[in-house]
């Protein structure tokens, strides 16, 4: 099997200066938002279905920082001076791969590759997609690639940053307090944690299965500062996210979420954690996300 | 167990190692140390290059996620831990973060084998090479003395990919001179024409050695074959030194299943029907303590347990044709 052509023959950019936040920033957040969420629930009805409830968590996440925060430019992927972002909860990856295409890396047609045979979209990213740093999909990792990014540009003087979002049952890695606790001994400001904190997990609530709670407090004792936000208002992330960062400590956003948002029938539920959406299911989510987006349909 | 003494004093490979690494780190700028509190590198002065040695603490995972890290950003990560939690405890990050990147990081792993001896099977590596052959895209590499890690340190960060060094924790002897080492390629360090004893890892090739030196005296000449690169494994070597019997044994320190010999096997297998006695640690946690070489004495390794394989091997070749 060969990969889609589409996918191949980034250019390497000479001319790397003056790199700023990209994307369409005049473009009405709801409305790339409401675009990526159509993705996801198209994705989802497709054969094999998908990780609808985490990715619909994560959307305003995911456009706040490609389309306001990061400094990247999707026609050169492996840009040296690009900000990172580390998809550690890798089953948000359709939602991840809905938001590149939004912001330029690939045509909205590589979508309908997802999860055919031979497609480098599978239900977990993968760096064969351009924009996608690294594969993840086995819990707790990303932290740890994280600490290693932000090791790097403090090592070459760079004030690049390096997001690593995270989902909250992730947390529940023990992976994932061993690099917290090196991130903060390390001293790694350049190092930004997001958490989707959505509460759920497939068997139930978080609280429930193995809680988490007190949880800003605990990244605190880990020596990080803490922000919290609600995760769908695409201003409050942004404000969060675009603070200047703190002088000695790595920073991790609480983002508080709703688990399946935008698609009522499953919203709030664990049930949403993976979905194979029918013919109807798919019009109904549809609709829904139309509806919530004031009919824009580009 | 030994051969004729070499004539240079014993030296650790992790030492060798250290040195080598403290010469290179100020004129290779992509080089960076991440250490797992081993103590390894207590008193060395990186120079000006200190910035680039950098001590996680006990977080091995971390460890490697975060040599992953930094190799996606051009760097070339040294990794350094035990190869009990290099290949048990990390695995997954060298697997997923690391291996499945292609990503050029080497990770030293002291320690090997049964070499941390009294520090008992927690510390024991007697499961790396199967774990660490069986990534796509790493190169195993194990010397067998202290001069060939420095050779082969410097040849293995030449390559694209991640590497998996393994070395010991004490003082081995020096292997006896032979052709120079390249990495990948087998060193033949004796030439005969009845067998082949195929070793890896420094008291097992020595053994080899003096397995052979016995055998001679009973008009058996055996091939020895010192191969330090585990993978990619040099199978045209190995199937041109074949003797008259078809007939390899296999020496290692590392448990019988999945290692080195299992490698040879798999590969000559492949090739034409061949006979592989795999002579390496059984099956079983050491419950003792003991030196390295002790350990691998008691595990049935020794010259004299290879000769005798080699005789009865011999023995039943010369039997059958005639």
């Amino acid at each position: 099997m060969s990969s889609p052509p589409l996918l191949r023959g980034a250019p390497a950019r000479t001319d790397t200066t003056g790199l700023d936040a990209h994307g369409p920033d005049t473009a009405e957040p709801t409305g790339i938002a409401g675009r990526i969420r159509e993705h996801i629930v198209s994705m989802c009805a497709g054969p094999e279905g998908g990780h609808l409830g985490g990715s619909m968590s994560l959307v305003e996440i995911l456009s706040v920082l490609y389309f306001r925060v990061m400094r990247h430019d999707p026609r050169f992927p492996g840009l040296p001076e690009r900000d990172v972002l580390l998809l550690s909860k890798g089953h948000g990856g359709i939602a991840l791969f809905a938001t590149l295409c939004e912001a330029g890396y690939f045509p909205a047609a590589a979508l309908d590759e997802y999860a055919r045979p031979g497609s480098h979209f599978m239900a977990h990213p993968h760096p064969e997609i351009p924009g996608v740093e690294i594969a993840s999909g086995s819990l707790g990792h990303g932290l740890a690639l994280g600490v290693g990014y932000a090791l790097a540009n403090r090592l070459d003087g760079s004030d690049r940053r390096c997001f690593v979002v995270m989902g909250d049952g992730e947390l529940q890695e023990g992976s994932v307090w061993e690099a917290a606790s090196v991130a903060s001994a390390h001293r790694l400001n350049g190092l930004t944690a997001i958490v989707d904190r959505n509460g759920l997990q497939i068997t139930g609530a978080t609280e429930t299965v193995h809680p988490l709670e007190p949880l800003a407090d605990r990244w605190r004792a880990f020596g990080w500062r803490v922000l919290e936000a609600d995760g769908h208002d695409a201003e409050a992330l942004t404000r969060v996210l675009t603070l200047p960062a703190a002088p000695q400590a790595p920073t991790v956003v609480i983002a508080h979420t709703v688990k399946g948002r935008g698609v009522p029938f499953v919203e709030g539920q664990a049930r949403s954690h993976y979905a194979r959406l029918s013919g109807r299911q798919h019009l109904r989510a549809l609709n829904a996300v139309r509806a919530s987006t004031g009919g824009d349909r580009r | 167990m030994t051969t004729a003494p070499a004539p240079a004093p014993a030296r650790s490979s992790r030492e060798v190692y250290r040195d080598a690494v403290a010469k290179l780190l100020p004129d290779e700028p992509r080089l960076v140390v991440l250490d797992s509190d081993t103590g390894l590198f207590g008193g060395v002065d990186f120079g000006s290059a200190a910035d680039r040695y950098l001590n996680l603490g006990i977080a091995e995972h971390t460890l490697m996620g975060a040599a992953a890290g930094l190799a996606r950003e051009g760097r070339i990560p040294l990794v350094n831990t035990m190869a009990a939690f290099a290949s048990s405890r990390a695995v997954e990050a060298v697997k997923i973060d690391i291996a499945m990147g292609n990503l050029p990081v080497l990770i030293a792993a002291t320690h090997s084998g049964v070499s941390a001896g009294h520090l008992g099977p927690t510390h024991h590596a007697l499961e790396d090479l199967a774990v660490m052959r069986a990534l796509p895209h790493m190169t195993v590499v194990v010397p067998g003395d202290a001069a060939g890690t420095e050779e082969l340190l410097r040849q293995a960060l030449a390559l694209d990919g991640p590497v998996y060094l393994r070395l010991g924790r004490g003082a081995t002897p020096d292997l006896p001179a032979g052709p120079p080492l390249r990495l990948g390629k087998a060193q033949q360090l004796r030439t005969g024409t009845d067998i082949t004893l195929a070793a890896c890892g420094p008291y097992p090739v020595l053994a080899a050695l003096e397995a052979a030196d016995l055998l001679e005296g009973e008009g058996i000449t055996a091939n020895v074959l010192h191969l330090h690169t585990v993978k990619p494994l040099d199978t045209s070597a190995l199937l041109s030194s074949l003797g008259v019997g078809d007939t390899v044994i296999t020496v290692e320190e590392h448990w019988r299943s999945g290692g080195f010999g299992s490698a040879v096997a798999e590969a000559l297998s492949a090739v034409r029907p061949v006979r592989v006695h795999r002579m390496a640690l059984p099956d079983e946690f050491v419950p003792v303590a003991g030196s390295q070489r002790y350990l691998i004495e008691r595990g049935g390794i020794s010259a004299r347990t290879i000769a005798e394989q080699a005789r009865k091997s011999v023995e039943s070749h010369r039997g059958g044709t005639r």
